[in-house]
């Protein structure tokens, strides 16, 4: 094992406090912190996914919360199809639906990468939009599962030896499941597939006259990425218990634009630490007024005109020096 | 012998302007073969051509006997093409030894291998590391691109082209913007590697291309006006009516 | 099929597409000559409905209430430009996204806290609230018809100003080449800021004529805001004639295929099924056309000549 470098070393800290804090809370009585640590862990998984592309890959995805809406719909829809129409106890079998969430994104990601990818620059960032917002209205359309208004989940996901109902338990999967996420991504990265799909957003000519089929790559990466998002997915469906289109709306997707860029993009702490100062702001806000839309607003913008480089200098400059 | 490369009836049009105008060319083993031209002569259409990231209008550009007119940049560079960049086109964000691990990695094919640290593969470091000896840049590996000079940059340049082993390398314009010592160190290292591989020099340079070619060719408003050995340009009238006269 | 819903919804189609259009050439103007992708050109959609609405109760009329508005989302763009776009200019295409997502919640939350939560219906004039009677089973509302006739004027007085007018020959020159612009002595920032604010005020026009239809309400530019970059991703992102085109061609078939996608489907399934999955299709129609169109031509039908 090598040294740790400083951040590796921020990096053990805040995801040991992670794992310590809300359980502590917990137990002493405040059972509100656990939740909002488990949303938090969640959306970084998602996060954590969208940074493969975004952060590394440079593509500009803007429809990231469409994966994780469709994992969360992957467990809703056959949770109802048991209450209602008497499918099988395999339709609420964890085992049946995590893999099906993971499937289920990593198609839509395949068909609608198939499309994306062709395109370049602010037709990528329209399009993936504009995808994602199919979805949404695809959802929309369908009564049955409730359109607009949404469906309630009745049962959590039946797993062996983990009872999602006990919030410790939820918490502890999803926990294990970031830094599986974490590691996952990091592997990736740094593997001979992460270097060619780095190499490609600092210079695409390049790799492409070095012999380099980059659009395979990138839609691979585009894969994997939402797969994990569909996983996140299906998570957050157990937690939230009620799924609705307005989980894969555009504002989600740019608000885990947002984590990862806050974070530090192409870092492999950066959207878990963007997911929680994201989590954390808003909360505090949002308890102080109900229009705390507009600081937060301000916030954005405050942060885009004034981190010094702009964050996209962020994106580009620090691209494959992870530790 | 066959060709390496050979080159017939090309032709090239922006708008009205021809910019590659029924070009002929032959180029053979082992040869280093060099382009010169004034300005605006159509080099940097006809390496674009060649590289295929631009479509000739007519004509055909064959590699080791197979026609390659319509076969896409990425595939080119597998059948044995490598090509530099007349403005520096490295990965600047990544470490020196990085970029030439990658060209590395693409010569040894596809690259869906997901779990081994790239960086850790002893034999990819190792190959990188001769290439980085053979131009002289060993000691600067693990600094990141964007701090190398300009010169060194080239000299990366040439280390991805050794790479890739290719059958033809494509040298645009290597000496680009390069001062009197560091075009010598240049001229050096093609010395170095003439002879092993085919090379085709596009190259503004004149002490450099006649000290390096073998043969020479002329491109003057897209067209060949003559190919030879360095001697028999230099006293080819149509040359320095057309060029050399203008220096 | 029935003929005369047939008319009906093709003039309802026309008037989504002139909408459209009126968003779509604003982002694409923007886009096209700024090189700045603007999220937030929703909300100026937005506020030009509801300061129309609110000021169609001060003057008492609507159409009033249009003429003074149209200059105030000017105002507005013209701001937004100085203090949001204008810093952005030389950023990436991210921190143009980023930022005008953050504006987006700013002014979204400012209507919220102006207007408050609720819609604001936007009373007509009766002459206006009327119906033509085109014959014994065809009316069609008056209102609709001023969409579209205000729609097709604003799409030709856009068209007369790019390409006939010295502004225009700015912006077309602008698009092109900026450097040549600056080198004509024109002020570049102000040839922007112009642009940006005609941009607006399109937006705000577009706000305006559907308030009294929908109501006008906090969210309503986040619907219309990705069917315009439909709109412009299979016109050719900075093209006006690609987006005049794409934008009738986009309103015809979402709603056509909304009423008569049904009807089609049972040719050739059970009624049962058609009526389950055409609502589906439908919603996902345009999309799927754009995914077409972008298969055989990734920059769109017209892709304009400079990028």
């Amino acid at each position: 094992m090598q040294k740790l470098t400083r951040r590796g070393w921020l990096t053990v800290i805040v995801m040991a406090l992670l794992a310590v804090l809300p359980p502590v809370f917990y137990l002493t009585g405040n059972a509100f912190y656990l939740d909002l640590a488990t949303r938090l862990t969640i959306l970084a998984i998602a996060a954590v996914s969208l940074n493969l592309i975004l952060g590394y890959g440079g593509l500009i995805s803007f429809g990231h919360a469409a994966f994780v809406g469709l994992g969360a719909y992957a467990v809703g829809i056959p949770a109802y199809h048991w209450l209602y129409y008497s499918w099988g106890d395999w339709a609420v079998n964890g085992l049946v639906q995590f893999p099906l969430a993971i499937i289920v994104s990593a198609v839509f990601a395949l068909l609608t990468g198939i499309v994306c990818l062709r395109t370049r620059g602010v037709y990528f960032i329209m399009i993936t939009m504009a995808f994602a917002q199919m979805v949404y209205y695809l959802i929309v359309s369908i009564e049955e599962y409730g359109g607009d208004d949404g469906l309630v989940i009745d049962t959590r996901s039946e797993l062996p030896l983990i009872n999602l109902d006990d919030p410790l338990q939820l918490f502890g999967l999803s926990y294990v499941s970031l830094l599986v996420a974490m590691l996952l991504v990091r592997m990736i990265v740094n593997s001979r597939f992460g270097m060619v799909l780095q190499g490609a957003k600092g210079n695409e000519e390049r790799m492409i006259s070095l012999g380099f089929n980059v659009y395979a790559y990138r839609l691979t990466a585009y894969v994997i990425s939402g797969a994990m998002a569909g996983y996140a997915g299906a998570l957050l469906g157990n937690f939230t218990t009620f799924i609705s289109p307005e989980m894969m709306d555009w504002s989600r997707s740019g608000e885990l634009m947002f984590m990862v860029i806050l974070g530090g993009v192409a870092t492999t702490l950066g959207p878990v630490l963007g997911a929680v100062s994201f989590i954390v702001i808003e909360e505090i806000l949002s308890t102080i007024t109900i229009y705390w839309h507009l600081p937060f607003g301000l916030m954005l913008i405050g942060v885009v005109l004034f981190v010094r480089g702009g964050l996209a200098g962020l994106l580009t400059g620090r691209g494959g020096k992870d530790d | 012998m066959t060709a390496v490369l050979e080159i017939s009836g090309l032709n090239k049009s922006f708008g009205g302007i021809k910019a590659t105008d029924d070009l002929n060319l032959s180029v053979t083993p082992h040869e280093l073969h060099a382009i010169i031209g004034p300005n605006g002569a159509g080099k940097t259409t006809l390496i674009s051509q060649l590289s295929g990231t631009q479509q000739p209008d007519t004509g055909t550009i064959r590699f080791q006997g197979q026609d390659i007119t319509q076969i896409a940049p990425h595939k080119r560079a597998h059948l044995g093409i490598a090509r530099s960049y007349q403005i520096t086109s490295l990965i600047m964000q990544m470490s020196v030894i990085d970029n030439i691990a990658l060209a590395l990695q693409a010569h040894d094919g596809h690259s869906f291998r997901f779990i081994r640290p790239a960086r850790g593969i002893k034999s990819l470091r190792d190959r990188a590391m001769s290439l980085l000896d053979r131009v002289g840049l060993a000691d600067k590996a693990d600094l990141s691109t964007a701090a190398l000079s300009h010169g060194e940059h080239r000299h990366m340049e040439i280390a991805i082209a050794l790479a890739s082993e290719a059958e033809l390398m494509l040298l645009d314009e290597p000496m680009a913007g390069l001062g009197l010592e560091a075009s010598a160190q240049m001229v050096d290292l093609l010395l170095g590697i003439k002879g092993k591989h085919t090379i085709l020099l596009i190259e503004h340079d004149m002490d450099a291309v006649f000290a390096l070619a073998d043969r020479i060719s002329v491109l003057v408003y897209g067209h060949i006006i003559a190919t030879g050995t360095p001697d028999e340009i230099r006293s080819n009238e149509a040359v320095q009516h057309a060029y050399l006269g203008e220096e | 099929m029935d003929l005369s819903l047939l008319f009906i919804q093709t003039l309802n189609g026309l008037q989504l597409g002139l909408l459209l259009f009126l968003v779509a050439s604003g982002l694409t103007l923007v886009f096209g000559i700024l090189d700045f992708v603007n999220l937030a050109h929703a909300s100026l959609y937005m506020l030009g409905a509801f300061i129309c609405a609110s000021l169609t109760f001060v003057l008492g009329n609507f159409l009033w209430a249009v003429v003074v508005s149209l200059p105030i989302t000017g105002v507005i763009g013209l701001l937004v430009e100085r203090f949001v776009a204008r810093p952005l200019y030389s950023r990436d295409h991210l921190d143009h996204v980023l930022g005008t997502f953050g504006l987006i919640l700013v002014l979204d939350t400012l209507a919220h806290l102006i207007w408050g939560p609720a819609g604001i219906a936007v009373p007509l004039p009766p002459w206006l609230d009327g119906q033509i009677q085109l014959s014994e089973t065809l009316v069609i509302p008056t209102f609709r018809v001023l969409i579209i006739a205000a729609g097709l004027a604003a799409a030709g007085g856009l068209f007369w100003l790019v390409n006939y007018t010295r502004l225009g020959m700015l912006i077309r020159a602008g698009a092109s080449n900026r450097t040549m612009v600056s080198a004509l002595g024109v002020d570049i920032q102000t040839l922007f800021a112009l642009v940006f604010a005609l941009g607006a005020m399109l937006a705000g026009l577009a706000g305006m004529l559907i308030a009294p239809i929908t109501e006008a309400s906090i969210g309503m530019g986040n619907n219309i805001i990705i069917t315009a970059f439909v709109v412009i991703i299979v016109g050719g992102i900075g093209s006006m004639k690609g987006a005049f085109i794409a934008a009738l061609l986009i309103g015809l078939i979402d709603t056509l295929g909304r009423s008569f996608l049904d009807d089609l489907f049972k040719l050739f399934m059970s009624s049962e099924a058609a009526e389950t999955s055409a609502p589906a299709v439908s919603a996902m129609l345009i999309y799927i056309i754009m995914a077409l169109v972008l298969a055989f031509r990734p920059s769109g039908l017209f892709p304009p000549r400079t990028r």
